[in-house]
């Protein structure tokens, strides 16, 4: 078999929409997983014990497992308990909660690698405990960590075909949809798989650039 | 819930698929890490390019990808794999790049003075690695290549997308079969948390292990 280049011309523009739904539900999701992955650190450090303990418990908990079950989970379990949501919204939501626990670990180590002296300089001012983390400790915390997060938006982006399992029409649905219709699956698979080294090899190129200019900031 | 724990069999037949994929994908992954990652600190530029590229290449591509390629693409021009060949070589290859920088990393963690004390001591480059910068390099990888074997676990649920019986597709299986849905997700996630947790408690063993050997103490690490 050869490859075929007219029709590689004529399934692009249907693997391109695949691509912006993958895009679409990257992005998303990472919102999700950027700001609940802050919400779990905080629970952590709340002096409540239980509180501290649950949220250790569920988060190595949704860490240790699959993401593609944890979708099955959020798609097929939640409507038994009435709660229906579309494809795209669980696969969303998913990759949002599974990697918040990737990302608490993150924001921890940021936040554990802020000197002690700004936190003892927060309390001589006598700023209240709200200010001291919107304005002394989370800002220092966040900017050393932003490598890091990107790279879990490269992780996500590599974990979005996983969404095929839910039937999202996401790239490699697309690309499989199309190879069953023709029966053709050389093209439109290796064409996905092209697809994605490239963004991911130019985006860790753009992280590994963040990186060098965070550590020059320093 | 009866339902689910009257299909234990099918869940421990899928349990035992998921840690065979785990030990042959893992095998594969350290494998490829030495070669790749030994490459990747080489002496010759060629020799580190190569490891670059394979590295730069199968960390940027996805597994399920990979697999769907291996599966569907291939056999059209006459490679044909079964669909666990296709998947062990995916889920190894994948997590075998992000090994060889774990490799990578841990050679080049080991102080030069061993490097220096090999040299005076006229070895060859075969003895200095197996004698003496390797047995260092691997108290470093063994933490990271632990969290690699785990996601390597977690990763192959995907391959229940190309009908292999592991855990998660028994799981569909049994879904239909008795229509109970939140039991059986309840359940496989359970086991996979129970794998995971063996796993972690493996490499914490090997950590001892590797450590007591080196004549280092735990606390001295810790």
């Amino acid at each position: 078999m050869e490859w075929d280049w007219h029709y590689t011309g004529d399934i692009l523009p249907d693997l391109l929409d695949g691509l912006r739904v993958t895009v679409t539900a990257t992005l998303l999701g990472y919102v999700i997983a950027v700001l609940l992955g802050l919400v779990w650190t905080l629970l952590r450090r709340t002096p409540s014990a239980v509180v501290n303990q649950t949220v250790r418990w569920v988060t190595e908990f949704i860490r240790s497992t699959p993401l593609l079950v944890q979708l099955f989970f959020l798609y097929y379990v939640l409507p038994t308990w009435g709660i229906t949501l579309g494809p795209l919204t669980a696969g969303v939501i998913g990759l949002g909660l599974h990697y918040s626990t990737y990302t608490a670990e993150v924001y921890r180590g940021g936040i554990d690698d802020v000197p002690r002296g700004q936190w003892e300089a927060a309390v001589a001012l006598n700023l209240p405990r709200s200010r001291t983390w919107l304005d002394v400790i989370l800002p220092q915390a966040i900017r050393r960590v932003l490598p890091t997060l990107g790279n879990y938006l490269i992780a996500m982006f590599k974990d979005s075909p996983l969404l095929l399992g839910i039937n999202v029409a996401e790239l490699l649905n697309t690309a499989y949809t199309t190879g069953t219709h023709t029966l053709r699956f050389l093209e439109p698979i290796t064409l996905v798989g092209v697809l994605f080294v490239l963004v991911s090899v130019v985006s860790s190129v753009l992280v590994r650039r963040l990186e060098r200019r965070s550590h020059a900031t320093d | 819930m009866s339902d689910v724990l009257d299909a234990y069999p099918q869940l421990l037949k899928g349990a035992w698929t998921t840690v065979q994929l785990t030990v042959y994908g893992s095998v594969l992954a350290l494998v490829l890490a030495l070669v790749f990652g030994l490459a990747g600190t080489a002496r010759s530029a060629w020799v580190r390019a190569v490891g670059r590229v394979y590295v730069e290449f199968f960390r940027g591509m996805a597994t399920l990808v990979l697999m769907y390629w291996f599966f569907y693409a291939l056999p059209l021009v006459g490679f044909r794999f079964t669909p666990m060949a296709a998947a062990v070589l995916s889920l190894g290859l994948n997590i075998g790049a992000y090994g060889a920088e774990v490799v990578r990393g841990a050679v080049r963690a080991v102080p030069k003075e061993q490097y220096e004390a090999t040299v005076a001591l006229n070895f060859t480059p075969a003895q200095r690695m197996r004698r003496v910068i390797l047995p260092q390099a691997v108290a470093l990888m063994l933490p990271p290549f632990g969290n690699l074997v785990i996601e390597l676990m977690k990763g192959s649920a995907v391959v229940s997308l190309i009908t292999i019986g592991d855990l998660t597709f028994r799981a569909k299986q049994i879904q239909n079969a008795t229509g109970e849905t939140l039991w059986t997700y309840v359940a496989i996630l359970l086991i996979y948390f129970v794998i995971a947790q063996a796993l972690q408690s493996l490499v914490r063993l090997a950590e001892r292990r590797v450590d007591r050997m080196l004549g280092r103490r735990a606390e001295a690490t810790g």
